[in-house]
Protein backbone atom coordinates (compact mmCIF):
# COMPACT_ATOMS: atom_id res chain seq x y z
CA UNK A 1 0.00 0.00 0.00
CA UNK A 2 1.28 3.45 -0.93
CA UNK A 3 0.31 6.64 0.86
CA UNK A 4 1.02 9.92 -0.96
CA UNK A 5 2.34 12.24 1.72
CA UNK A 6 1.51 15.88 0.82
CA UNK A 7 5.15 16.77 1.52
CA UNK A 8 7.18 13.67 0.57
CA UNK A 9 5.14 12.16 -2.25
CA UNK A 10 4.17 8.49 -2.61
CA UNK A 11 5.84 6.31 0.03
CA UNK A 12 5.62 2.72 1.17
CA UNK A 13 3.30 1.79 4.01
CA UNK A 14 6.34 0.79 6.12
CA UNK A 15 7.24 4.49 6.53
CA UNK A 16 3.90 5.26 8.21
CA UNK A 17 2.42 4.65 11.65
CA UNK A 18 -1.31 4.24 12.15
CA UNK A 19 -2.60 6.71 14.71
CA UNK A 20 -6.16 5.51 14.86
CA UNK A 21 -9.69 6.15 13.71
CA UNK A 22 -10.12 9.75 12.51
CA UNK A 23 -13.84 9.80 13.30
CA UNK A 24 -13.45 10.08 17.06
CA UNK A 25 -14.21 13.31 18.88
CA UNK A 26 -12.10 13.76 21.98
CA UNK A 27 -14.16 15.11 24.88
CA UNK A 28 -13.02 18.23 26.68
CA UNK A 29 -10.18 17.03 28.98
CA UNK A 30 -12.05 18.61 31.91
CA UNK A 31 -15.19 16.66 31.10
CA UNK A 32 -16.33 13.90 33.44
CA UNK A 33 -18.99 12.68 31.01
CA UNK A 34 -18.34 8.94 31.24
CA UNK A 35 -20.48 8.15 28.25
CA UNK A 36 -18.52 10.59 26.08
CA UNK A 37 -15.19 9.16 27.25
CA UNK A 38 -16.39 5.61 26.77
CA UNK A 39 -17.45 6.43 23.24
CA UNK A 40 -14.09 8.11 22.53
CA UNK A 41 -12.07 5.15 23.79
CA UNK A 42 -14.17 2.19 22.65
CA UNK A 43 -16.77 3.04 20.05
CA UNK A 44 -15.80 2.56 16.42
CA UNK A 45 -18.06 2.83 13.40
CA UNK A 46 -16.23 -0.12 11.75
CA UNK A 47 -16.75 1.27 8.27
CA UNK A 48 -16.85 -0.99 5.23
CA UNK A 49 -15.74 1.52 2.62
CA UNK A 50 -14.11 4.96 2.80
CA UNK A 51 -12.72 5.47 6.29
CA UNK A 52 -11.17 8.58 7.85
CA UNK A 53 -7.93 7.73 9.62
CA UNK A 54 -4.98 9.49 11.20
CA UNK A 55 -1.51 8.36 10.15
CA UNK A 56 1.94 9.72 10.95
CA UNK A 57 4.68 9.75 8.33
CA UNK A 58 7.03 8.60 11.08
CA UNK A 59 9.70 7.36 8.67
CA UNK A 60 9.73 10.58 6.63
CA UNK A 61 8.67 14.14 7.33
CA UNK A 62 6.98 13.01 10.58
CA UNK A 63 3.82 15.01 9.81
CA UNK A 64 0.46 13.77 11.05
CA UNK A 65 -1.92 13.10 8.19
CA UNK A 66 -5.65 12.73 7.67
CA UNK A 67 -6.05 9.80 5.29
CA UNK A 68 -9.20 8.52 3.61
CA UNK A 69 -8.68 4.79 3.01
CA UNK A 70 -11.17 2.32 1.66
CA UNK A 71 -11.26 -0.58 4.11
CA UNK A 72 -12.45 -2.95 1.38
CA UNK A 73 -9.86 -2.12 -1.30
CA UNK A 74 -7.08 -0.24 0.58
CA UNK A 75 -7.43 2.51 -2.01
CA UNK A 76 -6.26 5.79 -0.50
CA UNK A 77 -8.46 8.49 -2.00
CA UNK A 78 -7.37 11.57 0.01
CA UNK A 79 -4.42 12.65 2.16
CA UNK A 80 -4.05 16.01 3.91
CA UNK A 81 -1.96 17.42 6.73
CA UNK A 82 -3.91 16.86 9.94
CA UNK A 83 -3.09 20.41 11.05
CA UNK A 84 -4.82 21.78 7.94
CA UNK A 85 -7.74 19.34 7.90
CA UNK A 86 -8.42 19.82 11.58
CA UNK A 87 -10.28 17.24 13.54
CA UNK A 88 -12.97 15.69 11.42
CA UNK A 89 -16.11 15.59 13.50
CA UNK A 90 -18.41 12.66 13.22
CA UNK A 91 -21.80 11.98 14.68
CA UNK A 92 -21.70 8.38 13.59
CA UNK A 93 -20.71 6.96 16.98
CA UNK A 94 -22.77 4.14 18.31
CA UNK A 95 -24.42 4.96 21.59
CA UNK A 96 -22.37 3.23 24.22
CA UNK A 97 -25.27 2.53 26.51
CA UNK A 98 -22.76 1.28 29.06
CA UNK A 99 -22.75 4.17 31.48
CA UNK A 100 -25.00 3.72 34.45
CA UNK B 1 40.01 22.19 15.83
CA UNK B 2 40.37 18.95 17.75
CA UNK B 3 40.59 15.66 15.83
CA UNK B 4 37.24 14.38 14.65
CA UNK B 5 36.52 10.85 15.82
CA UNK B 6 34.55 8.62 13.48
CA UNK B 7 32.15 5.86 14.52
CA UNK B 8 33.24 4.09 11.31
CA UNK B 9 36.85 3.69 12.41
CA UNK B 10 36.72 -0.06 13.26
CA UNK B 11 35.17 -0.89 9.86
CA UNK B 12 36.90 1.76 7.73
CA UNK B 13 38.88 -0.04 5.00
CA UNK B 14 40.34 2.39 2.43
CA UNK B 15 40.96 1.00 -1.04
CA UNK B 16 38.98 -0.80 -3.72
CA UNK B 17 36.71 -3.71 -2.93
CA UNK B 18 34.21 -6.09 -4.48
CA UNK B 19 33.67 -6.85 -8.14
CA UNK B 20 35.76 -4.24 -9.96
CA UNK B 21 35.79 -6.16 -13.27
CA UNK B 22 33.76 -3.34 -14.85
CA UNK B 23 35.47 -0.53 -12.96
CA UNK B 24 34.45 1.30 -9.79
CA UNK B 25 30.67 1.56 -9.49
CA UNK B 26 30.60 3.81 -6.43
CA UNK B 27 32.95 5.71 -4.15
CA UNK B 28 31.98 5.70 -0.46
CA UNK B 29 33.27 8.27 1.98
CA UNK B 30 32.47 10.17 5.14
CA UNK B 31 32.19 13.94 4.77
CA UNK B 32 32.65 14.80 8.47
CA UNK B 33 30.92 18.20 8.57
CA UNK B 34 31.69 20.33 11.61
CA UNK B 35 28.05 21.37 11.95
CA UNK B 36 24.73 19.65 11.31
CA UNK B 37 21.77 21.77 12.43
CA UNK B 38 18.03 21.23 12.19
CA UNK B 39 15.84 24.31 11.94
CA UNK B 40 12.07 24.34 12.36
CA UNK B 41 9.68 27.23 11.74
CA UNK B 42 6.45 27.68 13.62
CA UNK B 43 3.46 27.51 11.30
CA UNK B 44 3.30 30.72 9.25
CA UNK B 45 6.94 31.66 9.96
CA UNK B 46 8.48 29.57 7.15
CA UNK B 47 9.44 32.55 4.95
CA UNK B 48 11.26 34.24 7.85
CA UNK B 49 13.21 31.04 8.52
CA UNK B 50 14.19 30.76 4.85
CA UNK B 51 15.39 34.38 5.04
CA UNK B 52 17.48 33.53 8.13
CA UNK B 53 19.02 30.55 6.31
CA UNK B 54 19.92 32.81 3.40
CA UNK B 55 21.38 35.45 5.71
CA UNK B 56 23.53 32.99 7.67
CA UNK B 57 24.57 30.43 5.05
CA UNK B 58 24.13 32.42 1.81
CA UNK B 59 22.05 29.51 0.48
CA UNK B 60 18.80 30.68 -1.15
CA UNK B 61 16.55 27.66 -0.82
CA UNK B 62 13.66 27.14 -3.22
CA UNK B 63 10.36 27.33 -1.36
CA UNK B 64 9.03 23.83 -2.00
CA UNK B 65 8.97 20.35 -0.52
CA UNK B 66 12.49 19.00 -0.15
CA UNK B 67 14.02 21.98 -1.95
CA UNK B 68 17.71 22.52 -1.27
CA UNK B 69 21.11 23.78 -2.35
CA UNK B 70 24.63 22.55 -1.84
CA UNK B 71 27.92 24.37 -2.15
CA UNK B 72 31.56 23.46 -1.53
CA UNK B 73 31.39 23.67 2.26
CA UNK B 74 27.69 24.22 3.00
CA UNK B 75 24.42 22.48 2.19
CA UNK B 76 20.77 22.85 3.16
CA UNK B 77 17.52 21.17 2.25
CA UNK B 78 13.92 20.80 3.38
CA UNK B 79 13.14 17.64 5.35
CA UNK B 80 9.53 18.30 6.44
CA UNK B 81 6.98 21.13 6.33
CA UNK B 82 8.84 24.13 7.76
CA UNK B 83 11.89 22.05 8.72
CA UNK B 84 15.38 22.15 7.24
CA UNK B 85 18.73 20.45 7.69
CA UNK B 86 21.73 22.79 7.37
CA UNK B 87 25.26 21.43 7.10
CA UNK B 88 28.57 23.26 7.27
CA UNK B 89 32.13 21.91 7.19
CA UNK B 90 32.92 24.50 9.87
CA UNK B 91 31.94 24.14 13.51
CA UNK B 92 29.70 26.56 15.39
CA UNK B 93 26.77 26.89 12.97
CA UNK B 94 24.13 26.19 15.65
CA UNK B 95 25.37 29.11 17.76
CA UNK B 96 25.16 31.45 14.76
CA UNK B 97 21.61 30.29 13.95
CA UNK B 98 20.58 30.66 17.58
CA UNK B 99 21.24 34.36 17.15
CA UNK B 100 19.50 34.60 13.77
CA UNK B 101 16.38 32.51 14.48
CA UNK B 102 14.33 34.14 17.23
CA UNK B 103 11.95 32.16 19.41
CA UNK B 104 9.05 33.80 17.56
CA UNK B 105 10.25 32.30 14.27
CA UNK B 106 11.24 28.78 15.23
CA UNK B 107 13.76 26.44 16.82
CA UNK B 108 17.41 25.47 16.34
CA UNK B 109 18.63 21.96 17.17
CA UNK B 110 22.33 21.11 17.04
CA UNK B 111 22.72 17.60 15.61
CA UNK B 112 26.44 17.87 14.84
CA UNK B 113 27.35 15.03 17.21
CA UNK B 114 24.15 13.09 16.61
CA UNK B 115 24.45 12.33 12.90
CA UNK B 116 27.11 10.81 10.68
CA UNK B 117 27.36 12.09 7.12
CA UNK B 118 28.11 9.53 4.40
CA UNK B 119 28.66 10.24 0.71
CA UNK B 120 28.04 7.83 -2.14
CA UNK B 121 29.06 8.87 -5.64
CA UNK B 122 29.56 7.24 -8.98
CA UNK B 123 27.60 5.79 -11.89
CA UNK B 124 25.96 3.12 -9.69
CA UNK B 125 25.01 5.39 -6.76
CA UNK B 126 21.29 5.39 -7.66
CA UNK B 127 21.37 1.61 -8.13
CA UNK B 128 22.95 0.94 -4.73
CA UNK B 129 20.66 3.35 -2.83
CA UNK B 130 17.58 1.83 -4.48
CA UNK B 131 18.43 -1.41 -2.65
CA UNK B 132 17.90 0.37 0.69
CA UNK B 133 15.11 2.86 0.21
CA UNK B 134 11.72 2.59 -1.51
CA UNK B 135 12.00 5.99 -3.18
CA UNK B 136 12.67 7.12 -6.75
CA UNK B 137 16.33 8.16 -7.03
CA UNK B 138 16.14 9.03 -10.76
CA UNK B 139 17.31 12.56 -11.53
CA UNK B 140 13.91 13.93 -12.73
CA UNK B 141 12.23 12.75 -9.51
CA UNK B 142 15.14 13.65 -7.25
CA UNK B 143 16.87 16.79 -8.64
CA UNK B 144 20.33 17.99 -7.64
CA UNK B 145 20.17 19.95 -4.37
CA UNK B 146 16.88 18.48 -3.21
CA UNK B 147 16.54 16.21 -0.21
CA UNK B 148 14.26 13.64 1.37
CA UNK B 149 13.59 11.97 4.71
CA UNK B 150 13.14 8.22 4.53
CA UNK B 151 13.74 4.97 6.30
CA UNK B 152 15.76 1.76 5.90
CA UNK B 153 13.95 -0.51 8.33
CA UNK B 154 14.51 1.36 11.63
CA UNK B 155 17.40 3.44 10.36
CA UNK B 156 16.10 6.92 9.67
CA UNK B 157 17.98 8.79 6.94
CA UNK B 158 18.05 12.25 5.46
CA UNK B 159 19.40 12.17 1.91
CA UNK B 160 20.45 15.09 -0.29
CA UNK B 161 21.44 14.78 -3.92
CA UNK B 162 24.61 16.86 -4.17
CA UNK B 163 25.48 15.94 -7.76
CA UNK B 164 24.12 14.10 -10.78
CA UNK B 165 25.76 10.94 -9.45
CA UNK B 166 26.31 11.91 -5.82
CA UNK B 167 24.21 11.66 -2.64
CA UNK B 168 24.95 12.70 0.95
CA UNK B 169 23.28 10.62 3.65
CA UNK B 170 22.75 11.66 7.27
CA UNK B 171 22.09 8.76 9.64
CA UNK B 172 21.96 8.53 13.43
CA UNK B 173 25.51 8.22 14.68
CA UNK B 174 24.69 5.11 16.71
CA UNK B 175 23.48 3.36 13.53
CA UNK B 176 26.29 4.68 11.30
CA UNK B 177 28.72 1.75 11.64
CA UNK B 178 26.00 -0.80 10.94
CA UNK B 179 24.62 1.21 8.04
CA UNK B 180 28.07 1.77 6.56
CA UNK B 181 28.75 -1.98 6.68
CA UNK B 182 25.48 -2.63 4.83
CA UNK B 183 26.37 0.08 2.31
CA UNK B 184 29.68 -1.67 1.64
CA UNK B 185 27.96 -5.05 1.21
CA UNK B 186 25.38 -3.56 -1.16
CA UNK B 187 28.20 -1.99 -3.21
CA UNK B 188 30.22 -5.18 -3.63
CA UNK B 189 28.53 -6.28 -6.86
CA UNK B 190 29.33 -2.97 -8.61
CA UNK B 191 32.83 -2.55 -7.21
CA UNK B 192 33.51 0.23 -4.73
CA UNK B 193 36.26 2.42 -3.39
CA UNK B 194 36.51 3.73 0.13
CA UNK B 195 38.41 7.00 0.33
ZN1 LIG C 1 5.99 12.93 4.62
Amino acid sequence: MLISCPYCGPRDLSEFTYQGDGNRTRPDPASTDQQAWNAYVYDRVNTAGDHHEIWQHSGGCRAHLMVTRNTLTHKVSAVAFARDAGHRKSDRHRMSGGAA
Amino acid sequence: MVDVLSPLKPVWKPGTHGNTANGIGVVLTETQPGSIVQLAAWQGQEKKLLAAIKAVSALALPDGAGGGKSGDSKAAFGIAPGKFLIVDQNEGLAAIFSGAVTSEVGTVTDLSHGRTALRISGPKAEWVLAKFFAVDFALPAFPVGSGIATLHHDIFAHIQRTGAEQFDLYVFRSFARSFWTMLCHASEEVGYEVS
